[in-house]
């Protein structure tokens, strides 16, 4: 039976040898990808699987990752809600891998927002 | 929905928003039998029988931002124009099961996907959430519970993205390796 082996979570565990005490820190950056039937539709599974590359890539312990459900603009959907504590959330739209990773290298890490992509100030 | 795939990951997130805090997905793919089974479980709140009764209605939904809720109803549709079937069986307070059959070959039936994203996609959405996916093809298994990897690695919980990202390539090869399987070993 091909199963997770211990094996294979200690390869993985190789692979992500990181410095633990970093996740000390609390979040103040959350991601929320809306995922209702409408984001799903529309691509924001490959949305999350860019997400998760980037973050991944950026190891950054700070940086909180959410699918919630359809938030009611589904013809702008796959919509992705940032919001970096301290600012407003920025709402965008009509997201697809390339955009997200723009997003999350511009806005999320260097704070920079990428007001072609946004849908709304929240 | 392109894939059925997705359709799993809708149904899950239903479960999820359910209040389910486990799920347990499961896949067949009996490629000899031209069967293809797709069951997802929940531990959620459950829904009355009245609600079961129309479940693939588009027009009846437990959701309260709108009257219409597609997710069921699209899946249903996929199943039926495959000569498949849909089964909803649900005990308010228990969960809910969402059953989904298809015939493998048919010409309609859209393509199983990347279930590998699914998962990863979910297991990185929903932290705290455990997820149970057995996945068969020609009666060879694969199955991951999120509940024994994070016994298994203590330091380094699920909420890694890193961990996340390795475990789906890992899921995603050996799904490959059951599939290109000529059931011999």
């Amino acid at each position: 039976m091909a199963k997770l082996t211990i094996d294979d979570l200690k390869k993985i565990k190789e692979k992500t040898t990181k410095e633990t005490s970093l996740r000390t820190g609390a979040a103040n950056i959350k991601i929320t990808v809306h995922m209702g039937t409408c984001g799903i539709a529309a691509g924001a599974r490959d949305v999350m699987s860019a997400l998760m590359e980037e973050m991944a890539a950026a190891d950054r312990q700070d940086i909180r990752v959410v699918a919630s459900g359809c938030m009611g603009m589904c013809s702008s959907e796959p919509n992705v809600t940032i919001e970096v504590q301290d600012s407003e959330p920025i709402v965008y739209q009509l997201m697809d891998s390339n955009r997200m990773r723009q997003v999350f290298k511009r806005h999320v890490l260097l704070g920079e927002v990428q007001t072609d992509f946004a849908l709304a100030k929240m | 929905m392109r894939e059925l795939s997705l359709h799993v990951l809708d149904v899950v997130e239903n479960g999820i928003t359910a209040g389910g805090d486990c799920i347990w997905i499961e896949v067949d793919e009996a490629r000899k039998n031209d069967q293809l089974k797709i069951v997802i479980r929940d531990n959620g709140r459950g829904m009355p029988v009245e609600k079961l009764e129309n479940i693939d209605d588009p027009f009846i939904t437990t959701r309260t931002t709108r009257r219409v809720g597609l997710g069921l109803s699209l899946l249903a549709a996929a199943a039926r124009r495959c000569d498949g079937t849909l089964r909803v069986d649900s005990e308010p307070g228990k969960g809910t099961q969402v059953e989904a059959t298809f015939r493998y070959h048919h010409i309609d039936r859209a393509p199983l996907g990347d279930m590998a994203a699914t998962v990863g996609t979910l297991i990185i959405g929903n932290p705290g959430i455990d997820f149970i996916y057995a996945h068969r093809i020609d009666g060879k298994d694969f199955f991951l519970d999120t509940r024994e990897i994070r016994k298994e690695m203590k330091d380094r919980s699920l909420s890694d993205p890193a961990v996340i990202y390795h475990l789906t390539e890992s899921i995603r090869s050996s799904l490959e390796e059951l599939a290109s399987g000529d059931g011999t070993s």
